[in-house]
């Protein structure tokens, strides 16, 4: 496998500069993690953003950003009510339904 | 014995009434029956629905309607929706998910009359490039059952290579059908993005995905690329252009580029020495071979976590269990991984300094092609730069994927058409693919050369190989 040698600079790197906030990025992502599973992502996450940083040695300062590979825009179509799914159909994978409905958690506090 | 015929072998004793296609459908049921318990290539058999298509496709065939694959037993990658039959993205947290509707690609298959055997074993969420990790366990190399098929479309690689299946459809991201068909010796196909309608796929790199086919022959994979190309309304990414299938096989006098950048540190001398054979063979064949200087595939790495991650949590941030599957407590450490990568490179501050300088990189990388394109037809290079390798390989590598893919990824971050050929066997027996890549919308170029590859080496010594592990194996197999 042929892997790149990372920097090595790249522990003492490590050692004093936290990139990333495992527990604010979870909460932001809505991800339930451990502490264990905190202190490992934190490891393997530096790992990944180290790794990465090898993009900043290609001079991008004229390049505009790709946004599309296939050339097209603006696709549209006709606003016609086409058959979909029967209300039956639709709850069939849930696990809680409500007279006919999707059953969620509440949103807002009921105070 | 069935089981081990191509597409179009099917297609012929079908027409010629030679066998029904129940009798091929049995074969390979028979097969997976006798083989998924060691390779498991499957994650859900669906036997019953097998069956029924395979009468029905009988009875059509016996009143003379004709449909592309009418009667041909195929196995679909488990992320491609599939109504009335589990869906579950080798993820448990879609354990019982039955779709209520088809994707795309299933509604054509069965439009032009495939028979389903049932869904393929895959990187859970396509998040990978091994098959191990699929929250069903691992999927073996059938070539050797203590190597990976490579991933994610490994259930449907290594499902053609022991003759499983007659031919599989998977899809790729960056390498998830062109490096598990190198990795289990067989032809994989990722058509041009936008070729095929990504609708009704479970969503992973929305920018990447491509759905394709994993076959026994180029003919094949010709073959069902025809049926599933073309415009979606449901898919918005899908191009007008139409494919007009037209493969020549006489290269003589077409330039093939060959780039010292895709030879990297660190290949496989094997892997080095049988793509250049091959590149030889191509040269023998009139083709006249160029050195390229491409872009260094690797930034296409960092390209590829950046792009993808971020569009996995962007995808998966919309997953919330409710209408559907279980809630996000039970996703893997994978998919967790990926989506707080992806979170944070789009979050506020980093937006820039990752997402967009990526963006700007795979705009460097999409120019480099396609100045590349004024000079040559296609460009050969290793699919992996390495053998399939062990069982467990993944273990602690938070990026082997994106390492393992270095030489598939430029190609799919600039949307490109790409196939791979098995090309020879390492000494130790393991399949050794090299990948041509052509422009956009060119799958018929690289269709051409891949058949005119094929069909010079069909008599070559190593076509005779067989897999270690199929039904058939005389030998007792590789444990």
């Amino acid at each position: 496998m042929p892997i790149r040698q990372l920097p090595k600079e790249w522990e003492l790197k490590y050692n004093w500069l936290m990139k990333i906030n495992v527990k604010n990025v979870a909460r932001l992502a809505n991800l339930p993690v451990s502490i264990d599973e905190e202190k490992k992502f934190e490891k393997q996450l530096e790992e990944t953003l180290t790794y990465i940083e090898n993009l900043n040695e290609v001079d991008t300062t004229e390049v505009k950003p790709a946004d599309n590979v296939t050339g097209l825009t603006n696709i549209t179509r006709e606003d016609i009510v086409e058959p979909s799914l029967s209300q039956e159909e639709a709850l069939r994978n849930t696990k809680s339904t409500h007279r006919g409905f999707f059953k969620v958690k509440g949103i807002l506090d009921a105070k | 014995m069935l089981n081990r015929l191509s597409v179009k072998q099917v297609k012929n004793g079908l027409k010629e009434k030679r066998f029904s296609s129940l009798e091929v459908t049995k074969a390979c049921l028979d097969a997976i029956r006798k083989t998924d318990e060691k390779l498991h290539s499957f994650v859900t058999v669906s036997e019953e629905e097998a069956l029924r298509d395979a009468k029905n496709a009988d009875e059509k065939i016996s009143k003379g309607e004709d449909a592309p694959l009418q009667g041909i037993p195929l196995a679909i990658k488990d992320n491609f929706l599939t109504k009335g039959i589990r869906t579950t993205a080798s993820s448990k947290i879609l354990d019982e998910f039955m779709p209520t509707y088809d994707a795309t690609v299933v509604l054509k298959l069965k439009d032009a009359g495939m028979v389903i055997l049932g869904k393929t074993n895959m990187d859970a969420w396509a998040h990978g490039s091994s098959t191990e990790t699929s929250d069903y366990g691992a999927t073996r190399n059938p070539w050797d059952i203590s190597k990976l098929p490579g991933g994610s479309s490994g259930g449907s690689a290594a499902a053609v290579a022991a003759h499983q299946t007659i031919a599989a459809i998977g899809s790729e991201t960056a390498g998830s059908i062109r490096q598990p068909a190198s990795w289990c010796g067989v032809v994989g196909l990722k058509p041009t993005y936008g070729r095929v309608s990504r609708y009704g796929i479970v969503a992973m790199g929305s920018s990447l995905d491509s759905a394709g086919p994993i076959t026994k022959t180029v003919e094949d994979s010709a073959l069902i690329l025809s049926v599933l190309a073309g415009k979606d309304p449901k898919d918005a990414t899908t191009s007008p252009l139409k494919l007009k299938l037209k493969i020549e096989s006489d290269i003589k006098g077409l330039r093939i580029g060959v780039s010292p950048q895709y030879f990297i540190n660190g290949i496989d001398p094997e892997v080095e020495s049988g793509v250049k054979n091959a590149v030889k063979t191509f040269k023998e064949l009139g083709a006249e071979i160029k050195e390229l200087e491409l872009f260094d595939p690797n930034y296409a790495i960092d390209v590829y976590t950046i792009i993808q991650r971020s569009e996995v949590s962007s995808n998966l941030a919309r997953y919330d269990g409710i209408r559907f599957g279980k809630d996000r407590s039970y996703f893997g450490e994978e998919a967790k991984r990926r989506i707080m990568l992806g979170t944070y490179a789009l979050s506020s501050g980093y937006y820039d300094q990752y997402y967009n300088k990526a963006q700007k990189v795979r705009a460097i990388i999409i120019e480099d092609f396609r100045k590349a394109f004024e000079k040559v037809d296609v460009i050969i290079a290793p699919t992996s730069p390495s053998l399939p390798l062990p069982v467990g390989s993944t273990k602690d590598s938070s990026m082997f994927g994106e390492l393992a893919d270095v030489l598939v990824e430029p190609s799919s971050i600039a949307g490109l058409s790409g196939i791979n050929i098995p090309v020879g066997f390492s000494s130790s027996g393991l399949p050794i693919g090299a990948q041509i890549i052509g422009p956009q919308f060119q799958e018929n170029a690289i269709l051409g050369f891949a058949k005119s590859f094929e069909e010079n080496t069909q008599n070559a010594a190593w076509r005779k190989n067989e897999p270690s592990f199929t039904e058939v194996s005389k030998g007792k197999p590789n444990l």
